[in-house]
C-alpha cells in the first residue's frame, strides 16, 4: 500500500525587541542568568503586564507579510500550568481571537510550488530555562528569558514530505530575517519547530492518528526527523501496530525520534481571557503604516532578480535565500555590475571564502563596489579571468581594493604579443620532442603548452594572445 | 482632645497650625495601640521605629514648608499591598516571611504626600473573606463587640480606623472588601470606580475586580485620600486614563435635585429588620436635604453572587498559582517537583483560599468553561446593563451594605454559603466596576453600627462622595466611638 504523509508545523520565534513583552527588561541573548529580571517577569506578588507595543507591530508586520487577515480586535489569554520556568504558573498568550489568521507560504520543492496555508499567528511570552549542573537532585531556573516576546505560528496539515517541512522552513526563515522581526537561529532556539505527524494510505481523506515531534534544532534534523518519523509510522502500520497519538522527541546522536513519557497525559489549559491587559484594538490606518513600510520579499526579490536581471530560477532562489545576499547583489548590480557576472562570484568562490570563514556577506572586508571594480579589471584586460581568483583572494583577506592588490603583486595581464612571442619561442626550442608529437597530431599536447607559457609568466600571459600565437608558431 | 482621635483633616489643621507636632501624633497613636490591638488584633505588622523616623521628617518639611497633604499623616494599609522592605504577608502562611522588593503605586504616590506607615493591617488570607477569620495571624474583632467580626476582608484596616489605631487606611475591595467591613465597624469605606486606582503592587485575588480604597474616620478623608491614590498608572493596563478631580473641593455642592434610586432588589426577606430601618430612614434624610428618591430596579442581582464567586474564583486560581515554592514563599521540600508543589501549597494556603482555587479551576476546566465561566461573563454584562439603565433614571443608587450588622465569631466559619451571602449587597458593585461608599447610617438596639452604601456612575465618585458628605452633616452617626 502506498502512504502519504500529512504534516502540520508549529513554529515560534523569538521577536528582536529590545525589550521583554511586558516589563522593561533586556532580551538580549547570553547573558549570566538571572541578570535580565525584574518584580514583573519574576511574578513577584502584585505586579501586573504592560504590552510592548513593537513586539504586536511585528507579529502584524509578520501576518501582512504572510498574506494574513489582520484582526483589529485581539486579546491575550492566560495558559495555565506549572513548571518551574513559568513564574506565574501561566504563560500570557493567545487562545480566542489571536492576531492574524488565515495566511500561506508558498515553497518549491524540486521544481514543484506549492501553498501551505497558515491557520494563525499569536503573540506570547517565552519561558525561563531550567538547568541541570553537576548531575545533582536540585534543579535551578534563569528567568532572563522569561517575557522574551514569542511568535507563534501554526499551518494547516498541508504538508506532504519532510522536504517540504524543510522547504517551509527555510522559507519562512527567509521572510522573518527579512521583515526584521525574528533573527531565524534555529540552533540557539530564537526559531523552533515542532511538527504534528500523521500517515494515510493515498487516496484516502480522513487523517491517521498523529504524533508531535519536538526538539528538532536545525534544518537538517527537521529533514531527518521528519523523514524518520514517517517511515517509522508507515512501518508500524505495516507490522499491524496502531500508532499511538503522543510527544516524541528527536535524538540528535541516534537519529531517531522517541517517546517522551510524560507524567501528564492530557494536559488542561484553563485557557481564559487575561483580565490584566486589555484587549488589543487596531486602527485600520496602522495597519496600512505597517504594510506601507513592509520591505520587499523574497518571492517578489526572486521574480525581479529573473526578470530584470535574467538571472536562472535556481540562481535567483539562491540570491534570495538570505536578505543580506539579496541585498549585497543588489548593490553590486547598482554599481555597474555585470548581474550574472555577480552571482556567479556570489555562489562561486566568494561562497566558498565565506564558507570556510564561517563569515556572513554583509561582514565580509569586500564590497559590492570592490567585487565590480575587480570584474571590470578582468573586462578591461588588465588582469586575466584566473588572476582574478587570485585578487579576490588577497582582497577578501585583507580589504585592499583589486587595484591595490594588483599593482602590489604584480599581477597585470602581459597583452604584449611581442614579449609573449619571445617566451613562446624559448619554451618551444626547449621542447622539440612534444612539438614533434603535436605535429604528428596529439593535439591535446596544447594544453601543455599553454601551461608552459602561463608557468614562465606566472600566469599573466594574456590566455587569449598565448592560444593565437601558439596555434600560429605550432601549424 | 486625644490626639489617635484625629481625623485627616483635623490632624492636617493641628499640624499646620503647630498645634500638634508628627511625633505627638504617632507616639498617641502607638499609646492607643498599646491599650487596645490586644483585643482587636488589627495589625499583622507595625512599623513602629520607621514610623518615628517618617515623624521627624515630616516635622522637619513642616518647619520648613515642604509640606504636602499628607506629612505627618499616620496611615495603615491593608497586608495585600506591597510595600518595599517590608512585610506583605497577605495573612498567609505562603508569604509569612515575604518581603516585597518593590513599592505599590498607591504607597508610592501616599510616600510622595509625606504619609506615615503605622504598619500592615490583618485580613482574611488573600483577602478571600467576609469576616477576617481567614487569617494565618488570628482573627480580627469588632471594636463595637469583640466578641464580633469586623467585616472582611479588610477587617483590620476597618477595625484599625474605627478603633483609633491609624488615622486613616487604605483596604482593597474585590467584593464588598472595604464596604462592608466600614459598615461593621462604623466608618466610611470607598470603593472606587475599577480602574480609577492603580493596582499595580495589589496581591492580586480577582484582577478583574480589585480595587484599593480609602477606609476612614470622615467622608472628606475619603475624598483626600482618593485624590493622591486615584489617576492613570502606566504600569497598569486596566487603570483608566481619565481625569482626576480634586474630589474635596467638590463636596460641599448642594445635593437638592439629585435623584437616589432605591433598588427593590435590596430590601428583601433576610435583611435585618433594624439595618432596613435605619437605611430607610437614611434615606428619608437625604430626602430632607433635597434629593429626591427614585423606585428603580436592578433584575439581575440575585444572580450576582453566583457569577462573582464563578468568575473571582476562576481568577484567582490562576493569580494564586505562582505561590509555588520555587522562587519566594514558603518552599515545603518533597520528594520530587510536583510532591515540593503539592506540600507547599498544602501547608501554605489555608481552607477558603484552597476552597475557592479548587472552585475556579473547576469552573475554568475543558468541557465546564462554557457552563460557568462564560455563563458567568454573561451574567456580568446582564448586570452591568441592569446599572446603566438604572443611571439613565438616577443620579445615585442607595442601599444597605450589608443584610445584616456584625455577626458573631464563629457563626459562619462552618458554612461557606452563608459566609458569601454577607457580600450580597456588595458585590454587583464590582461586578459593574462602578464605585460605592458605604457611611455609618444608624445603630442597632445592641450598638452594632450599621452602613447606607450609596452607589454611582463610573468614574462619578464625586456625585458619591457628595451626597455621602451632606449626609455625614446632617447626622451624628460618625462622632459614636466604641467603648474600648
Ligand atoms: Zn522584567
Amino acid at each position: 500500500m502506498q502512504y502519504e504523509a500529512v504534516i502540520g508545523l508549529e513554529i515560534h520565534a523569538q521577536l528582536l525587541t529590545d525589550t521583554k513583552i511586558f516589563c522593561g527588561c533586556s532580551t538580549r541573548f547570553g547573558s549570566d542568568p538571572n541578570t535580565q529580571i525584574c518584580p514583573v517577569c519574576t511574578g513577584m506578588p502584585g505586579v501586573l503586564p504592560v504590552m510592548n507595543r513593537k513586539a504586536v507591530e511585528y507579529v502584524v508586520r509578520t501576518g501582512l507579510a504572510l498574506h494574513c487577515d489582520i484582526s483589529s480586535y485581539s486579546r491575550f489569554a492566560r495558559k495555565n500550568y506549572f513548571y518551574p520556568d513559568l513564574p506565574k504558573g501561566y504563560q500570557i498568550s493567545q487562545f480566542e481571537l489571536p492576531l492574524c489568521e488565515h495566511g500561506f507560504v508558498d515553497i518549491t520543492v524540486e521544481g514543484n510550488s506549492k501553498r501551505v496555508a497558515l491557520t494563525r499567528i499569536h503573540l506570547e511570552e517565552d519561558a525561563g530555562k531550567n538547568i541541570h549542573e553537576g548531575g545533582g537532585h536540585d534543579s535551578a531556573v534563569d528567568l532572563n528569558r522569561a517575557g522574551v516576546p514569542l511568535m507563534e505560528i501554526v499551518t494547516e496539515p498541508d504538508i506532504r514530505s519532510a522536504a517540504e517541512a524543510a522547504a517551509f522552513m527555510k522559507k519562512l526563515r527567509a521572510i522573518v530575517r527579512y521583515i526584521g522581526v525574528c533573527d531565524g537561529n534555529m540552533e540557539q532556539g530564537s526559531l523552533r519547530c515542532d511538527a504534528n505527524v500523521s500517515i494515510r494510505p493515498s487516496g484516502q481523506e480522513a487523517y491517521g492518528v498523529k504524533t508531535e515531534i519536538k526538539n528538532m534544532n536545525s534544518f537538517r534534523y527537521v529533514e531527518k526527523a521528519l523523514d524518520y518519523e514517517i517511515k517509522r509510522q508507515i512501518r508500524s502500520l505495516q507490522d499491524g501496530e496502531r500508532i499511538i497519538q503522543e510527544t516524541r522527541l528527536w535524538n540528535t546522536e541516534k537519529g531517531v525520534t522517541e517517546s517522551m513519557r510524560s507524567k501528564e497525559e492530557a494536559h488542561d489549559y484553563r485557557y481564559f481571557p487575561d483580565p490584566d491587559l486589555m484587549p488589543i484594538e487596531f486602527e485600520k490606518s496602522l495597519i496600512d503604516r505597517i504594510q506601507s513600510e513592509l520591505v520587499e520579499l523574497p518571492d517578489e526579490k526572486h521574480r525581479r532578480f529573473v526578470d530584470e536581471h535574467g538571472i536562472s530560477d535556481e540562481d535567483a532562489g539562491l540570491l534570495v535565500a538570505e536578505r543580506e545576499t539579496a541585498e549585497w547583489f543588489e548593490v553590486a548590480v547598482k554599481a555597474g555590475g555585470d548581474p550574472k557576472n555577480i552571482c556567479n562570484w556570489i555562489k562561486g568562490d566568494f561562497a566558498k571564502l565565506l564558507n570556510d570563514n564561517n563569515t556572513q556577506i554583509n561582514e565580509s572586508l569586500v564590497t559590492p563596489q570592490m567585487l565590480v571594480a575587480m570584474l571590470s579589471l578582468v573586462e578591461k584586460g588588465t588582469i586575466s579571468g584566473r588572476i582574478a581568483k587570485t585578487v579576490f583572494e588577497e582582497m577578501y583577506r585583507t580589504g585592499k581594493t583589486a587595484d591595490e592588490v594588483v599593482e602590489e603583486k604584480g599581477l597585470v595581464q602581459i597583452s604584449d604579443a611581442s614579449g609573449i612571442e619571445t617566451i613562446i619561442d624559448e619554451i618551444l626550442n626547449n621542447s622539440t620532442g612534444e612539438v614533434a608529437r603535436f605535429r604528428e597530431g596529439e593535439t591535446k599536447l596544447m594544453g601543455f603548452f599553454v601551461g608552459q607559457v602561463m608557468k614562465a609568466t606566472k600566469g599573466k600571459a594574456n590566455p587569449k594572445i598565448v592560444n593565437e600565437l601558439l596555434r600560429k608558431k605550432l601549424n | 482632645m486625644e490626639l489617635y482621635r484625629l481625623s485627616i483633616e483635623e490632624a492636617r489643621l493641628a499640624l499646620d497650625s503647630g498645634e500638634a507636632r508628627p511625633s505627638e501624633i504617632v507616639q498617641s497613636l502607638f499609646e492607643r495601640i498599646d491599650s487596645v490591638e490586644e483585643k482587636i488584633n488589627s495589625y499583622v505588622t507595625l512599623t513602629k521605629e520607621a514610623a518615628f523616623a517618617d515623624a521627624l521628617q515630616a516635622e522637619a518639611a513642616i518647619r520648613s514648608g515642604r509640606k504636602n497633604a499628607l506629612t505627618g499623616i499616620p496611615l495603615a494599609i491593608k497586608d495585600n499591598i506591597c510595600t518595599e522592605g517590608i512585610k506583605t504577608t497577605c495573612s498567609s502562611e505562603m508569604l509569612a516571611h515575604f518581603i516585597a522588593p518593590y513599592e505599590s503605586t498607591v504607597t508610592a504616590k501616599l510616600k510622595m504626600q509625606g504619609y506615615t506607615l503605622m504598619g500592615k493591617t490583618n485580613l482574611d488570607e488573600f483577602a478571600m473573606g467576609s469576616s477576617t477569620e481567614n487569617s494565618a495571624f488570628g482573627a480580627t474583632n469588632n471594636p463595637w463587640d469583640t466578641t464580633r467580626v469586623p467585616g472582611g476582608s479588610s477587617g483590620g484596616a476597618a477595625a484599625a480606623v474605627a478603633a483609633d489605631e491609624c488615622i486613616a487606611a487604605l483596604g482593597s475591595d474585590t467584593g464588598g472588601s472595604i464596604r462592608q467591613p466600614a459598615a461593621f465597624c462604623g466608618v466610611v469605606g470607598l470603593k472606587p470606580t475599577y480602574g480609577r486606582v492603580s493596582r499595580y503592587g495589589l496581591v492580586a485575588f480577582a484582577s478583574s475586580f480589585d480595587q484599593i480604597g480609602p477606609i476612614t474616620k470622615t467622608v472628606r478623608d475619603s475624598a483626600i485620600l482618593l485624590n493622591v491614590i486615584g489617576g492613570h498608572d502606566t504600569a497598569d493596563s486596566t487603570s483608566a486614563p481619565v481625569e482626576l478631580p480634586d474630589f474635596t473641593s467638590l463636596l460641599e455642592k448642594d445635593i437638592k435635585g439629585m435623584k437616589v434610586g432605591i433598588p427593590k432588589e435590596y430590601f428583601i426577606e433576610g435583611v435585618d429588620k433594624e439595618v432596613e430601618q435605619s437605611v430607610r430612614k437614611g434615606i428619608q434624610t437625604l430626602e430632607s436635604l433635597g434629593a429626591i428618591p427614585v423606585e428603580i430596579s436592578l433584575p439581575h442581582t440575585e444572580y450576582a453572587v453566583a457569577a462573582y464567586y464563578i468568575l473571582a474564583t476562576s481568577e484567582a486560581s490562576s493569580n494564586l498559582a505562582r505561590y509555588d515554592g520555587v522562587r519566594y514563599g514558603l518552599r515545603v521540600q518533597g520528594d520530587d517537583l510536583t510532591d515540593m508543589y503539592m506540600r507547599t501549597r498544602e501547608e501554605g494556603f489555608g481552607a477558603e483560599v484552597k476552597r475557592r482555587i479548587i472552585l475556579g479551576t473547576y469552573a475554568l476546566s475543558s468541557g465546564y468553561y462554557d457552563a460557568y465561566y462564560r455563563k458567568a461573563q454573561q451574567v456580568r454584562t446582564l448586570v452591568k446593563e441592569d446599572f446603566e439603565r438604572a443611571f439613565e433614571q438616577v443620579d445615585v443608587i442607595a442601599t444597605p451594605t450589608a443584610p445584616t450588622p456584625a455577626f458573631k465569631a464563629g457563626e459562619k466559619t462552618e458554612d461557606p454559603l452563608q459566609m458569601y451571602l454577607t457580600d450580597i449587597f456588595t458585590i454587583s458593585v464590582n461586578l459593574a466596576g462602578v464605585p460605592a461608599i458605604s457611611v455609618p447610617c444608624g445603630f442597632t438596639s445592641d450598638n452594632l453600627p450599621i452602613g447606607l452604601q450609596i452607589m454611582g456612575k463610573h468614574f462619578d465618585e464625586a456625585s458619591i462622595l457628595r451626597i455621602a458628605h451632606a449626609y455625614e452633616q446632617a447626622t451624628e452617626w460618625h462622632k459614636r466611638k466604641p467603648a474600648l
